[in-house]
């Protein structure tokens, strides 16, 4: 049953069978074709990078490894043995294209979970607790906010770089958690003041108790969408660093890497620019793709903007519109 | 209020004081100024070693060195005093001297950039939340999530590599073929019907006009050599300048509004005649005659506003000078335009510049220098402001969707307005107060992407100040860029919220 038909029968029947929040929520990003195909393109092509050059000690199926030197073949441009070409050493570019993606997608992940668990320990103490503990802590956030990503990655990178990119990962997400840290905060601020966490309280459930059972799964939403955002703006950070010498260091590559070093061979040799540089935005596209549509599924108050259109557009059944206008706000608020 | 701003301007001095610990702390402990000496051949190894720990005080531990470092940066804040110590660099120049010209270079990148994606951003963005779900705003939509994907090295560098070398390359054959000039027609009249809009009759006759209309001058410029030999001339320049009066008013007041009409007709027919009897002026100015021109043109302008009166002056006068400024500015462009074909020569016919800031070793008057910054700007400044473009039309069709949907512009629909008083001065100044937020926090994001545009394109500015002290290990030129870095971000954070409270009576600043 398409979500379409769900709703409407929802809003005129409350006797109908319940669904939960988290069923509609995915249901609603389901519904949100551009995502779907964005999260499985996305997959597809990291499972097709692991799969190509392998992870770590095993083995992938592509017959070349990304640190080997091989003879150049036609002056290294892309042919049957070589698809991607070849680099002015001849090195197989396609193997290193691929572990390019694999690395710039671990450092996206890496610096999405720890960005988020920071933020949202930080963001959920400051905003539970209020007070001398929410100063103190915020003052800590401004103090961090201050320094941009860029130049707090380049330091961070200055060091970190030529140990690998884990490391370089960790230490960037351990920089990149104040956005997540306020908007958690922002969240804790009002829910805490709701009737249900009154009632835990008065129920004698425990601080952590009602944070990570009875606050976080209601600001969950807000996480989510905000960590998947921080991971699209990574890949590009982990990019510009590596373009600037401060990423992740040879004989190990990056996307961003590729292109810096190839940079001035533009002009002869193309495809050794186009290959990374055309995987980077792609990534970053499909991340900022379902990141959207994470909000819209989350936030179903931002379809309220087409209102207008869609009357002269779609009519819905019934009361329609108004009727899920309302709904939407109601929803919204449940989940945020 | 005066409590308010000190309160904020303490804690964020404290902030700044704190982060500047950190900042010094992670790059004292991970760089190392001696690398380059360590593996020297040179046979005093030991005493350039022995003054290089002695210039920087790197006997002295990082923490406490810190302290020493504040102390010299503190003298800064003290007026007119001159006292200012930002440490040395590495091979004994002081901070203080190397750093102004740094400065004024970046903050000309980045004021371009930012006015230019503010202005371009928000119209854009109106535009596509006024038709929503058209062509134009699905194109617009996706274009400004593939900007946000796009890291900026990857901007510069295609930049660099086709629009300035193929623009070059265009110039040494300034032909067009006639399939591009049809190609960019059929595009523009896409762009126009999606803007117009209306029923399908009407879409089709603005798509035929505009795009055969496009198709035809490109055509005439390509075969009047216009490329290499620009200008307006004295025809263009009135048909460009009775648009300009036309369409402001239409905008701001409406048409039927007579005094306001009256104000652009007058201002526009001051700038044609100062078009024609300026000339020989222009060719012997400076930069602060051109300031001194602009001044009186904008007073006058105002006191046109303002003796042609009817019920609603203040709207005069806006109308009077937006004409004036934009129509001035058409005047001051074409003057630059003649000064192309000497620039074009100077240049040995490759104008538009991949590297560096200004041609090293040109002379010429300020149209020639002013057309040299031009071309060396103009790569560095698209490619900052693609980034923050797209977030700004983003925010700015939201926000437009958002305010139209309130119900005060229902009010403002059902007593009667028309649909432009709604949109210019009911939804149009609610939007723009966010955007006031949005706009602080760019400053930062533009300040630190322009790390990445300088490398790209070699301008010695703070980012490239930046990035070779990181690389060489040298802290303090890292420490000062970091500075003036956080201080700016702040200090827009500080004006964003003073600006807030003054534009939404609801926000109270206590």
């Amino acid at each position: 049953m398409s979500t379409s038909e769900m709703i409407p029968d929802e809003l005129q029947a409350p006797t109908a069978p319940p669904v939960s929040q988290g069923r509609l929520i995915w249901r609603r990003f389901l519904s949100n074709k551009l995502a779907v195909v964005s999260a499985v393109l996305f997959i597809l092509i990291v499972i097709f990078s692991i799969s190509a050059i392998g992870l770590g000690p095993i083995p992938g199926w592509w017959k070349y490894d990304f640190k080997e030197l091989n003879d150049q073949v036609q002056r290294g441009s892309p042919t049957w043995e070589h698809p991607f070409g070849q680099d002015r050493i001849g090195k197989d570019y396609f193997a290193l294209t691929m572990r390019g993606i694999q690395n710039s997608v671990l450092v996206m992940i890496v610096i999405g979970v720890i960005a988020s668990v920071l933020g949202v320990v930080v963001g959920a103490v400051a905003g539970y607790f209020r007070g001398i503990v929410d100063a103190v802590l915020m003052r800590i956030t401004d103090v961090f906010i201050v320094i941009p990503a860029l130049v707090i990655g380049s330091v961070v990178g200055h060091f970190a770089g030529g140990l690998g990119a884990p490391v370089l990962a960790v230490m960037l997400g351990l920089f990149s958690w104040m956005g997540i840290a306020r908007l958690v905060r922002g969240e804790f601020l009002s829910l805490r003041e709701r009737e249900f966490v009154e009632a835990a309280r008065v129920a004698g459930a425990s601080d952590s108790r009602i944070i990570f059972k009875h606050i976080l799964p209601n600001a969950i939403g807000v996480v989510i969408v905000a960590s998947t955002l921080i991971m699209a703006s990574a890949i590009l950070l982990e990019t510009a660093l590596s373009f600037l010498g401060y990423g992740i260091r040879p004989p190990d590559v990056s996307l961003g890497l590729l292109i810096s070093s190839n940079q001035s061979a533009f002009q002869t040799r193309p495809w050794l620019f186009w290959w990374p540089g055309a995987f980077i935005v792609t990534l970053a596209l499909l991340v900022n793709f379902v990141g959207d549509g994470l909000r819209d599924a989350f936030d179903p108050r931002h379809r309220r903007f087409n209102l207008r259109k869609m009357r002269e557009e779609e009519p819905e059944p019934g009361e329609g519109d108004g009727g899920s206008r309302k709904t939407g706000v109601a929803l919204g608020e449940d989940v945020l | 209020m005066a409590s308010f701003i000190l309160r904020r301007l303490l804690v964020s001095v404290l902030i700044i004081i704190a982060a500047s610990f950190l900042m010094y702390m992670l790059v004292a402990y991970s760089v190392d100024p001696l690398a380059d000496l360590r593996s020297s051949n040179s046979p005093n190894k030991t005493q350039l070693i022995a003054a290089r720990i002695d210039l920087l005080q790197l006997d002295v531990p990082p923490p406490l060195r810190w302290l020493f470092w504040l102390g010299g940066a503190a003298k800064c804040l003290i007026p007119f005093a001159n006292a200012c110590d930002l440490g040395s660099t590495i091979s004994n120049a002081q901070v203080v001297d190397i750093l102004p010209q740094a400065l004024a270079s970046t903050v000309q990148l980045v004021t371009l950039a930012l006015i230019l994606a503010v202005l371009l951003g928000v119209t854009i963005g109106i535009v596509t939340a006024l038709r929503q779900y058209s062509g134009l705003d699905n194109v617009v939509t996706f274009l400004s999530f593939f900007l946000y994907s796009l890291p900026a090295f990857l901007v510069a560098v295609l930049l660099k590599e086709f629009v300035a070398i193929g623009f070059n390359n265009f110039l040494a054959h300034p032909v067009i073929q006639w399939w591009v000039a049809v190609l960019i027609g059929v595009v523009a009249g896409l762009i126009w019907q999606s803007l117009i809009g209306g029923n399908m009759r009407r879409r089709l006759s603005t798509f035929v006009i505009s795009g055969v209309a496009t198709t035809l001058v490109l055509l005439l410029m390509s075969a009047m050599d216009w490329f290499l030999h620009p200008g307006l001339g004295p025809v263009v320049m009135i048909i460009l300048t009775a648009a300009v009066v036309v369409g402001t008013t239409a905008l701001i007041s409406g048409l039927q509004n007579r005094k306001a009409l009256i104000t652009a007709a007058i201002n526009g027919a001051i700038v044609i005649i100062a078009y024609f009897a300026l000339q020989p002026l222009f060719s012997i100015s400076s930069v602060a005659t051109i300031a001194i021109l602009v001044i009186v043109a904008i007073l006058v302008s105002l006191a046109i506003g303002y003796f042609v009166g009817g019920y609603d002056r203040g709207q005069n006068m806006r109308v009077g000078v937006i004409v004036t400024i934009v129509s001035g500015a058409l005047v001051l462009l074409d003057r630059f335009m003649q000064a192309w074909p000497q620039y074009f020569s100077d240049t040995n016919g490759r104008p538009i510049a991949t590297v560096g800031s200004s041609t090293p070793g040109l002379e010429g008057d300020i149209w020639v220098s002013g057309l040299d910054t031009f071309t060396h700007l103009a790569l560095p400044t698209i490619a900052l402001l693609l980034i923050s473009f797209a977030s700004y039309t983003r925010y700015s069709r939201a926000g437009m969707l958002e305010v139209l949907n309130q119900d005060f512009i229902r009010t403002a629909r059902a007593k009667g307005l028309p649909e432009r008083t709604v949109i210019v001065r009911h939804a149009f100044r609610n939007m723009l107060i966010p955007i006031t937020t949005l706009v602080a926090f760019d400053v930062g994001a533009l300040l630190g992407g322009a790390i990445i545009t300088e490398k790209v394109f070699a301008i010695p500015g703070m980012g490239s100040l930046f990035n070779a002290g990181l690389s060489r290990g040298d802290l303090n030129p890292v420490m000062a860029y970091f500075v003036i870095i956080a201080a700016m971000a702040i200090l827009f954070n500080f004006l964003a919220d003073l600006a807030y409270a003054a534009l939404d009576p609801r926000v109270r600043v206590r």
